[in-house]
């Protein structure tokens, strides 16, 4: 006797998260049957491993028939087929574009591309996550960059009105679309310390700042790119390092500024022209498209690592930061420049 | 030419690709009805076009109206080569003719493919302009209303109670023609679905027709089936109780909108034929089906003066004459229908007098292929595929048809007869086929009916009273309506344990509901009986013996099985019983399905005894009675689960001697083959006791394991095959209907009875427990109207459909059920009084879940400072999705401020408008459309009823693996069904189904060619409900309703 076919429709569509999380996992039936068997459900609910078997089939088949309509989100909300209440619907779409910090960190600021995609195996036996699992991941990256990269406006409001994610899950996307519409390394090996979360700040204040919807929110408003005018100007920041006089009296005016306030004051003071001078270089490099890919290299390792070595805490390197670009602006001929913050650590 | 269609064409969305290279379609649409066809115009590259078309008008005769489908097909336009169609939308506009239902379809329907399925959806708006004409030979039956539902519907009163209608239409199966071979699948798939709904509408107008020569108004328990007979044809046939029913005018107050002057006019004068005589032959020529029908509908005013005649003169009787009398009457009254059959399963009160038992009749005929050459010439001719045409080249066909019906029904009557009853209620017919093998079967209750309802003198005062005094309410319909010492069988009588006057027999088996006024003691459960039987492979008229000889041990032996599981439950009696024998190439299939209860007025139920055949043996002895003490046990476990304590009655008092533990049938059937040789069964054993279970083989053995094997559902689950379980009556709001399919295949070639028999139990079991599985969500919840259909499309497959619904209950509330049967009843018998015992819990559970809309700022925070989503977060998912679709609106608005008016799907959004008003539905822009196999939804008031739904589909693939095998293909199209199912009731302006029903789910598959086929087809009732707490506050804030449109409107700005 074997069960030929064996499905079940509700009027109203059942939705089991903790299958719905197996499934977006990547594990197959029989993994997450035996998985399901692990948490016990046997025993809470008094049911046979054949009935968990058909219940996980029949979700799989739900959720691959679902899987369509998550591509587009708004679709799902307007298709007939599956009757599903709004919260559900929520969950389904929050949880399907959900990702892994670990897999995130792995392509954030890699071009999605089919050579990016063909690595996924690797990434997946490095981090652990299956490879189905990976695929998803990459493919939610891929089609919201696709959809929202050639698109006017906000492009967290963009994320959200096409995908209808919550406010911090499109946040996050609009981080990995801005890194990989500006290919950012994130890859190497000094970088490694820095959290997705790290790169999202960034992201979100190079957003605000950084990019042409930053200078004229009306007028073409293009999130993803950063403004090449804004890039251009940044190398007048030479002055800073190359007019000796000028960096004195930037030195200076920091020094005075935050004498007694900094724990490691003598040390800032020791370092100040080489941290200046690493920072208006990153800076002015910019123009160039392979100097704004090393970006976060060239920060960490122009300006963070001789922090750490001299072990500055947090809030130093905060305040010095805010000093140094506050006190820019009390200088001749750099009235309303930019604010540039580097990585927390 | 008495009304006007008019059709619009609005829009598409989410259509499919059709032009490779540009991504997109150029779609048009065809608006088909009858003989008449427009065109929209074509709107260039585009998946969502905006046709926004001109009203199409046609003009066309009532009669057409009711029969066809309104047809419109989407399709892509090619320049250089045919159009291809992306699929069609068939309209059943018979909503549309009836006084107080829809005026107006309009909403997205989906776009539907036999091949591909679901593509898109279009938005349709239609309307139609009846003009009133009484014309004399009135072939149409516009304005009778169809319902469903087998019991009176809940905003109307019944006045007449007429009875029976039956009608029947035959065409040849165009899947079976010869223009089948060089046609496309979708061709001849969209040929079948075509035809099915025009003989469906069809049929519905004949069956019209008779109700208004019977001069009611509505046909109740309106029960459609088709038999798809393969090379001898389609049989449409379908069954009703005719009606006179009145609105309630309670709801129409509370909903003025509903009532607007245009409905008024709208009103049928059929409603209220003229009086004057009866209506001759010539109003009917289109009505030839039978001779004996038409003398059936000639009687109907006939009685009313024998019954006012003489109720008058006898009102000062007592008891047991006034008994006589009163049979006497109704059946007068009765007689003069040929067949005093009643749909209905649930009855007003004082209706239902006296319950006699179940009664059954089957018949094995032999399906004759029809050769018929000249008849398939004019296939081509779309009217031609009417039954008035076909009739006339073939017209024997329906007669042949008639007759084998009217020979069961007769059997029936005259079961009935021998059981003191002069009426059947909840009956029922259906019909299993294979290969050129058709078993018929008939089935219901036999019953004493109360007159009152049953013609057109209100008969109010003294008799009605004195009817009402005589019958203790919770124990009347108990009693037995035949004669003690003329028995119709032997069964052993007992004073009735509730008013002892009366006999009652110590076992009920019934085929309809509950009645709501019994008393019953503990909960009910549902009670199956499985049963295969091998059969040998044979043709024709050897076939058809072998199974007439094997039907008798089947019903012998589901018979056994019901009465013993029924012991081993504690319980006395069965409601909703209904069996299904199944015929296979090589097996008959036995599945009886009911609820089992424990009624007050009848006597506790003996324990089981096994005795062995040989004594002995010692290891043989000790065995006996360790399965003696295991179903001794299973009894006291299963009276405690399902919580029955009669209260002690000694038997002293009752004057009779203690009831052996014996066991009597109330079940009277025969069953007759072609030959029309009546065997009666007597299935009391003999003067063996049924309750002794023999152990003397192993057949035996299994029996009294298979017993103890049916496992109880887990706690917190009870399920039952009837509307409302028995025992619970506080359910809360949520509901969940489903459908389950499974089909197994049988793996050994030399197969026995009793493995067969494992495997179906098996699988019957597995079925349930996977449902209880599926919806642990619900707990504590009630799977009701647990409906079970066998088939064996193939050799070596069983193929077992369920439909049912969970209702989720409160557990608390359970306990303090009342106890007085006269409380009991009256807290079940008016809703009303339910509704003031359930408001309060509503509106808090309400206010709970409703909170009022916070304002958009807190969303964003919210939201923001919410990183997973855990569940407990639900609330928060669908304010984020609220508040992005407010943003986006704003967005295209560019304004800051947007005042959102509500949107009315339909005219009479009254129902509509207040459910989107609650939170879970204001967030979607898909209304939510329940549906139950119920006739109520609970913890809410059906407001309106807008017609009967009606659908019949054909899916069909050839690329079974890619779409996910054969799992895969079903589970897709029955949820294509829902949302057909669904997007109709939407557009009529709806937002549930009740008494839905799948009646056929037929499942063929070849996974070799990588094909398979399905065909669906589902009824119901479209009904618009309001929350039984929204309609109190609507009903308080009456005059300030206004307001609330604007209310809503504030809460969407941003």
């Amino acid at each position: 006797m074997t069960s030929e076919l064996d499905i079940f429709v509700g009027n109203t569509t059942l939705i089991d998260e903790d299958v719905y999380r197996l499934w977006l996992d990547g594990y197959s039936v029989s993994d997450a049957v035996a998985l399901r068997v692990r948490s016990g459900i046997l025993e809470q609910t008094g049911a046979t491993a054949a009935v968990l078997q058909s219940d996980t089939m029949d979700h799989y088949r739900t959720f691959h028939m679902l899987e369509r309509l998550l591509h587009a989100p708004p679709k799902l909300l307007h298709q007939l087929i599956f009757q599903i209440p709004p919260s559900r619907q929520a969950l389904l779409i929050e949880r399907y574009y959900a990702f892994d910090e670990a897999f995130v960190r792995e392509v954030l600021g890699k071009k999605l591309s089919k050579g990016t995609k063909k690595d996924l195996d690797d990434i997946s036996t490095k981090t652990g996550i299956t490879l189905k699992s990976c695929r998803r991941q990459f493919d939610n990256f891929k089609r919201v960059f696709k959809v929202v990269e050639e698109m006017r406006g906000s492009l967290v409001d963009n994320i959200q009105q096409h995908f209808l994610l919550s406010d911090r899950l499109a946040r996050d996307y609009a981080a990995i679309v801005f890194f990989a519409n500006n290919r950012f390394e994130t890859g190497k090996k000094k970088l490694q310390y820095l959290s997705f979360g790290d790169f999202a700040y960034c992201a979100e204040l190079m957003i605000q700042n950084w990019t042409l919807g930053a200078v004229d929110s009306q007028v073409d408003d293009m999130d993803v790119d950063l403004d090449k005018e804004f890039l251009q100007d940044l190398k007048e920041l030479k002055m800073l390092v190359a007019d000796k006089d000028l960096l004195d009296l930037h030195k200076s005016l920091v020094c005075t500024a935050l004498r007694g306030k900094l724990g490691v004051f003598s040390e800032m003071e020791a370092n100040f022209k080489n941290l200046s001078r690493g920072l208006v270089n990153v800076a002015a490099k910019l123009t160039h498209n392979k100097d704004v890919r090393d970006l976060f290299v060239d920060l960490v390792e122009k300006f963070v690592e001789p922090c750490r070595s001299d072990h500055w805490p947090l809030s130093d390197v905060r305040l010095f930061l805010n000093q140094y670009s506050a006190s820019v602006h009390s200088l001749d001929g750099f009235r309303g420049g930019s604010l540039s913050v580097g990585p927390p650590s | 030419m008495p009304g006007k269609l008019k059709v619009k064409i609005v829009a598409g969305r989410h259509l499919p690709v059709m032009d490779r290279a540009s991504d997109l379609t150029d779609a048009f649409v065809e608006v088909k009805f009858g003989n008449t066809t427009f065109k929209t115009d074509v709107y260039l590259k585009s998946l969502n076009p905006q046709w926004n078309s001109e009203w199409f008008k046609f003009e066309v005769d009532d009669e057409d109206l009711q029969d066809e489908p309104l047809q419109i097909t989407v399709l892509d336009h090619d320049t250089y080569s045919a159009n291809d169609a992306i699929g069609k939308v068939y309209i059943d506009i018979d909503p549309l003719l009836y006084s107080e239902a829809a005026t107006v379809i309009s909403g997205w329907f989906p776009i539907y493919d036999t091949i591909h399925g679901i593509r898109g959806e279009i938005n349709v708006v239609v309307k139609v302009d009846l003009f009133n004409d009484l014309n004399r030979f009135r072939q149409s039956s516009c304005g009778v209303k169809f319902f469903c539902t087998t019991s009176i519907p809940k905003c109307y009163r019944a006045v007449i109670i007429h009875g029976f209608v039956e009608e029947l239409v035959v065409n040849e199966d165009p899947e079976y023609q010869w223009i089948d071979r060089i046609r496309t699948p979708r061709a001849s798939n969209e040929a079948r679905q075509r035809l099915i709904s025009l003989m469906s509408g069809e049929l519905q107008r004949k069956i019209g027709l008779k109700v208004l020569e019977m001069r009611g108004n509505a046909v109740v328990g309106y029960l459609q089936c088709f038999d798809l007979e393969g090379e001898s044809g389609l049989v449409v046939r379908a069954i009703g109780t005719a009606c006179t029913l009145d609105k309630l005018s309670s709801p129409a107050a509370l909903l003025p909108a509903c009532n607007s002057p245009s409905k008024e006019m709208k009103e049928s004068p059929l409603v209220h034929p003229p009086s004057h005589g009866c209506r001759s032959t010539h109003n009917s020529p289109i009505h030839t089906a039978t001779g004996s029908r038409l003398t059936q509908n000639f009687s109907v005013s006939v009685p009313t003066l024998i019954y006012t005649g003489m109720g008058s003169g006898s009102a000062g009787k007592e008891g047991g004459p006034f008994k006589a009398l009163l049979r006497q009457q109704t059946q007068s009254a009765l007689e003069q229908r040929e067949f005093p059959f009643f749909t209905l399963t649930a009855f007003p009160p004082g209706f239902l007098v006296h319950v006699g038992g179940v009664v059954s009749a089957r018949s094995v005929k032999l399906l004759d292929r029809i050769h018929n050459p000249a008849f398939v010439g004019i296939m081509g001719n779309t009217r031609s595929y009417k039954l008035l045409d076909w009739n006339s080249f073939n017209s024997d066909e329906p007669e042949t048809r008639d007759a084998w019906w009217a020979e069961i029904r007769q059997e029936i009557k005259s079961h009935a007869k021998a059981l003191g009853c002069h009426a059947v209620v909840g009956y029922s017919e259906s019909t299993s086929i294979c290969e050129e093998v058709c078993i018929l079967s008939a089935s219901g209750t036999a019953a004493v009916l109360n007159p009152r309802f049953l013609q057109d003198g209100t008969v109010e005062g003294c008799l009605e009273q004195r009817l009402e005094e005589n019958l203790p309410a919770g124990c009347g319909f108990c009693h037995i309506p035949y004669d003690e010492l003329n028995m119709p069988f032997p069964a052993h009588l007992t004073y009735c344990y509730n008013c002892r006057k009366q006999k009652v027999p110590d076992v009920l088996f019934t085929t309809i509901d509950l009645p709501i006024d019994a008393t019953v003691i503990g909960k009910g459960c549902l009670i199956q009986a499985r049963l295969c039987r091998l059969k040998k492979k044979a043709q024709a008229e050897a076939n058809a013996t072998a199974i007439s000889n094997l039907l008798p041990f089947m019903e012998y032996e589901v018979h056994t099985q019901l009465m013993n599981k029924l012991k081993l439950k504690g319980m006395n009696a069965l409601f909703g019983l209904r069996i299904q024998i199944t015929v296979g190439e090589n097996m008959l299939m036995g599945l009886a399905s009911a609820t089992g209860v424990y009624l007050a007025a009848l006597p506790t139920p003996g324990g089981i005894q096994i005795a062995g055949k040989t004594p002995n043996d010692g290891s043989y002895e000790q065995h006996i009675s360790h399965m003696q003490k295991k179903i001794n046990d299973t009894i006291a476990k299963n009276k405690e689960l399902y919580e029955i304590n009669p209260p002690d009655t000694s038997e002293e008092i009752i004057g009779s001697p203690i009831p052996e533990p014996r066991q009597r049938s109330r079940l009277l059937r025969s069953q007759s083959e072609s030959s029309d040789e009546v065997t009666e069964l007597d299935l009391s054993h003999g003067k063996k006791d049924a309750f002794v279970l023999e152990i003397d083989d192993t057949d035996a053995m299994e029996d009294v394991h298979s017993l103890l094997t049916d496992v109880p559902p887990p706690s917190g689950f009870y399920s039952c095959n009837t509307e409302i379980m028995p025992g619970i009556n506080n359910w809360t709001s949520e509901i969940q209907m489903f459908t389950s399919v499974r089909v197994i295949r049988l793996s050994s070639l030399n197969l026995t009875n009793q493995a067969l028999n494992k495997n179906f139990n098996d699988l019957c079991e597995n079925l349930l427990k996977s449902l209880y599985f599926k919806l642990r969500s619900m707990i504590p919840c009630c799977l009701c109207h647990v409906n079970f259909t066998v088939s064996l499309p193939e050799d070596e497959l069983i193929q077992v459909t369920v439909t049912a619904v969970a209702i989720t209950f409160d557990k608390n509330q359970a306990l303090q059920t009342t106890k007085t049967h006269v409380e009991k009843s009256l807290q079940r018998a008016s809703t009303d009084n339910e509704e003031l015992l359930q408001f309060p819990l509503e509106l808090c559970s309400d206010s709970l879940s409703s909170h009022p809309f916070p304002p958009a700022k807190e969303h964003l925070e919210s939201a923001s400072s919410n990183s997973g989503i855990p569940a407990a977060q639900r609330d928060r998912c669908s304010s984020w999705i609220e508040l992005i679709k407010l943003k986006a609106q704003t967005i295209r608005r560019g304004s800051i401020k947007t005042t959102v008016t509500v949107e009315k799907a339909s005219p009479m959004g009254e129902g509509n408008f207040r459910n989107r008003a609650t939170p879970p539905c204001a967030s979607s822009t898909v209304g939510v459309v329940k549906m139950t196999p119920l006739s109520f939804i609970p913890g809410a008031k059906i407001t309106k009823y807008l017609g009967i739904i009606n659908m019949f589909f054909i899916r069909e693939t050839t690329s079974l693996r890619e779409e996910g095998g054969v799992s895969g293909f079903l589970h897709a199209f029955i949820a294509e069904v829902f949302a057909m199912v669904r997007a109709h009731v939407a557009a009529l302006g709806g937002n549930a189904v009740v008494s839905y029903i799948m009646k056929q789910c037929v499942f063929m598959e070849n996974p070799n060619k990588n094909q398979a086929q399905c065909l669906i087809n589902v009824s119901g009732d479209a009904v618009v409900f309001v929350r039984e707490s929204e309609l109190e506050v609507v009903s308080t804030q009456q005059p300030t309703a206004n307001c609330q449109p604007s209310c809503t409107g504030g809460e969407v700005t941003t």
